[in-house]
């Protein structure tokens, strides 16, 4: 027990970590319990607007290069739980809200046309209690509950993937994949805590390192880092364990496919990073010969495979759906390079990316609300009649590619800088001519919006809709105009991660 | 010879585990039918669950209570609760999958009227040719 | 209704043991082994054995379906407030020492108790609402088919 902190002496400033993430665990039951489909969005609203306000607070609490702590129950670390954010997690932890809040004003206008209003609040319940998990397991410093909080944004995401049978039934199947899958990779991460558990007797990220360090090379932690990549891979979308999330992303709502998009992999691809860096050595040669034979080949084949598979999609939610895996490569492919550099160009590729494709998604949305369809053939000349939203997706493409002025442009330039850096051109060749490929995929898309007669017409949609899609899409132009918030923080993060 | 069996005996819940959880996952990786995915699913958490007991079971361990203050304390050996509670936790997680699980399968079962995936990619294959001609999304009414 | 008497009968006698077997265990969860998952799923049983036996509509005249989806959330909020109580009066999310700051030791019987009620309200709740989501669907039985 903690005698040494104060009885009754935290300020509330102290309880920023923990309000973090029982903020939306909190209101997700209030909701259930006065069952009201209005009251149900404003509170959820209200409470992403909170975690909003604190995760602000939090990054500036760190953005100096310190870390905040928080043990609790009051029990001190190698016993109790501990939370601990530094620049790595706070970056997501802003993310995370963020997305979060402007989708929540997304779903006001859009998710009457989705979901029957009788399950509305149910699916605002579920939704906070995803934001909690994936919250949670960013902030969190114990593996164990790492594994907790992610199967808490599982199965409500599970449930959210499913609730896009009320308009096709094939949601049900995907979710039911999704579940497979993704327990699969749970239950294998599980036994990578379980081996690491056995060999080190902890749970704590940081006693596990300093034990493990003492260790040496230990094949049990070896087996527990394999599993543990294998089950995150899954969870990530790693290529050749991808299978669920195309069809997820496809049938999901739009709005569940939207914050999905933007956080789900980015969460599981940072408890990879964490691993690599907190708990495991990322010197030991053993970790850097998988990610140089394994993931490194894996990441490149995601990149080029996934974009060409795009290319030839008609489905447009199915086709974007490819570009997150091939961008989901990018950031593997950052993280591979096992260089400050290529750390930092993945999390800065994480947060630009999580933007690009909620933005691209959302207007997306917008167009669904008008035109009934997914197809690409539906979007005939909405660039005269919905020229705010094509507008929107237009940035939102341009930042995929990766042109100057945009968010996709940063990080992409720092992962080639990356790439170069530690010698590996062929790998920068490919990153540009994957990039070519998301420059034929977007433009099928804008020739068939802005230069193609279209036989109906549609009106614009409502300011309350255009509202989140145009604040994603200025998000991101102004990330790729003024970086100090990404690559700074990515920065200060890669040089935690690397001490 | 001799050490060969010792190597099999010594480790034999490290051996029991990795059959279950093999054919746990083997049954969800071939069975078609997604009640019997379920299950193997089930068979494959299992395993993990057995694989941490063994992990905190001490030889002569006693149940880690607080036993009688007068007797030396200090010499009682007792097994470790740490992986018990943990996997408590775990269990309540599979119990949560599992009925999702089944959920999702009754839900399917009423849309398709099958619950064999072959079937219902046939299915789904129909869905998408139709949806392709028509090129409309049903609305929802 | 004439069928199955002893069945009956003996139901309803075991449906009060039960609970109060489950009571037993989840208010003494908090120093010997039991406690709040154990004693839901206790209790839960008992209302799903009365289900089975006396048919669906019958437990659902005691226990409604909205209350026990509320119900199972309030369970959620007894926990988290517990929690948020320790943060009001200026200790850690969870800190039992808040709830009797002289008595450290007091502090973290109640806590436990309040903890283990929470776990125990939404278990119990969690598995009848399971249970009447999985229930409500099969085709009704005749009674020739037992």
């Amino acid at each position: 027990m903690a005698s040494e902190i104060k009885q009754g002496a935290l300020e509330l400033v102290n309880h920023l970590p923990i309000l973090q993430v029982i903020t939306p665990m909190l209101i997700a039951p209030i909701l259930v319990v006065f069952n009201n489909k209005t009251l149900s969005w404003l509170l959820s609203f209200v409470g992403a607007l909170a975690c909003l306000f604190i995760s602000i607070l939090l990054i500036q609490a760190v953005s100096d290069g310190s870390i905040l702590t928080y043990y609790l129950g009051g029990w001190a670390p190698p016993i109790g739980i501990e939370y601990r954010i530094d620049a790595a997690n706070a970056i997501l932890l802003l993310l995370i809200s963020i997305i979060s809040a402007i989708v929540l004003i997304f779903s006001y206008s859009s998710l009457h046309a989705e979901i029957p209003e009788e399950k509305h609040t149910l699916f605002y319940s579920c939704f906070l209690l995803c934001l909690t998990g994936l919250l949670g397991v960013v902030a969190t410093a114990d593996i164990f509950n790492v594994f907790v909080f992610l199967e808490i944004s599982s199965l409500s995401t599970y449930v959210l993937v499913a609730q896009g049978a009320y308009l096709d039934r094939r949601a049900l199947s995907a979710s039911f994949n999704y579940l497979i899958m993704g327990t699969i990779g749970a239950t294998f991460f599980v036994i990578g805590i379980g081996y690491i558990y056995m060999a080190t007797g902890s749970l704590n990220m940081m006693d596990i390192a300093e034990r493990a360090s003492q260790l040496g090379d230990n094949r049990t932690i070896q087996a527990g880092f394999a599993f543990i990549v294998v089950g995150m891979g899954l969870k990530l979308a790693m290529v050749p364990l991808h299978v669920w999330l195309p069809n997820a992303y496809t049938f999901a709502p739009t709005v569940v496919t939207c914050f999905l998009a933007a956080t789900a992999t980015k969460v599981a691809l940072y408890v990879l990073i964490r691993f690599v860096f907190s708990v495991f050595n990322y010197e030991d040669s053993f970790v850097n010969e998988l990610f140089f034979l394994l993931l490194m080949p894996l990441a490149v084949i995601a990149m080029i495979a996934a974009s060409v598979i795009a290319i030839f999609k008609q489905n447009l939610k199915k086709l974007l759906a490819y570009s997150s895996l091939a961008q989901i490569g990018y950031m593997l492919l950052g993280l591979s390079l096992m260089s400050q550099k290529g750390l930092a160009s993945s999390l800065v590729h994480m947060v630009n990316h999580g933007f690009t494709k909620a933005a691209l998604f959302m207007s997306l949305g917008a167009f669904m609300l008008n035109t009934k369809n997914v197809y690409i053939k539906s979007l005939r000349g909405l660039g005269k009649s919905m020229p705010f939203t094509s507008a929107a997706f237009l940035i939102g493409g341009l930042s995929l590619i990766g042109v100057p002025g945009t968010a996709g442009f940063i990080s992409k330039w720092l992962l080639l800088e990356a790439a170069l850096e530690t010698g590996y051109w062929l790998v920068a060749i490919l990153i540009i001519v994957s990039s070519l490929f998301a420059v034929i995929y977007i433009w099928k898309i804008v020739e068939v919006l802005y230069f193609s007669e279209s036989s109906e017409s549609y009106d614009e949609v409502s300011v309350l809709t255009l509202m989140p899609v145009w604040i994603l899409a200025l998000f991101c132009i102004f990330l790729g105009i003024n970086t100090s918030l990404t690559v700074d923080v990515a920065n200060m993060a890669t040089e935690i991660l690397f001490k | 010879m001799n050490s060969g069996l010792n190597f099999i005996y010594g480790h034999l819940p490290y051996w029991l585990f990795i059959i279950l959880m093999l054919s746990g996952l083997f049954i969800v990786v071939s069975r078609g039918n997604l009640i019997k995915k379920i299950v193997g699913l089930n068979i494959f958490q299992t395993s993990v669950f057995m694989f941490y007991i063994s992990i905190g079971k001490m030889k002569g361990g006693t149940a880690p209570i607080l036993l009688d203050k007068s007797a030396n304390n200090s010499a009682v050996i007792y097994s470790n609760p740490l992986p018990h509670v943990l996997i408590l936790t775990a269990i309540v997680v599979g119990i949560a999958t599992t009925a999702l699980g089944l959920a999702l399968i009754i839900k399917i079962r009423e849309e398709y009227e099958t619950v064999e995936e072959d079937d219902i990619q046939k299915l789904d294959q129909n869905d998408l040719e139709k949806y392709n001609k028509k090129n409309v999304m049903e609305t929802n009414s | 209704m004439k069928h199955h008497l002893i069945l009956k009968v003996i139901t309803k006698f075991m449906v009060g043991v039960i609970v109060l077997f489950g009571l037993y265990v989840q208010f003494h969860g908090d120093y010997s082994p039991g406690g709040g998952f154990q004693a839901g799923v206790i209790i839960a049983a008992a209302f799903i054995l009365y289900g089975i036996v006396m048919g669906l509509e019958n437990v659902q005249k005691v226990m409604p379906i909205w209350f026990a989806q509320k119900a199972a959330a309030v369970g959620v909020l007894v926990y988290a407030l517990t929690g948020v109580f320790s943060i009001i009066f200026g200790f850690e999310f969870l800190n039992y020492h808040a709830i009797s700051p002289e008595h450290p030791k007091h502090g973290q019987h109640y806590g436990i108790i309040l903890v283990e009620l929470g776990v125990g309200i939404t278990v119990t709740f969690v598995m009848i609402a399971i249970y009447y989501s999985f229930a409500g669907r099969t085709p009704r039985l005749d009674d020739k088919e037992w």
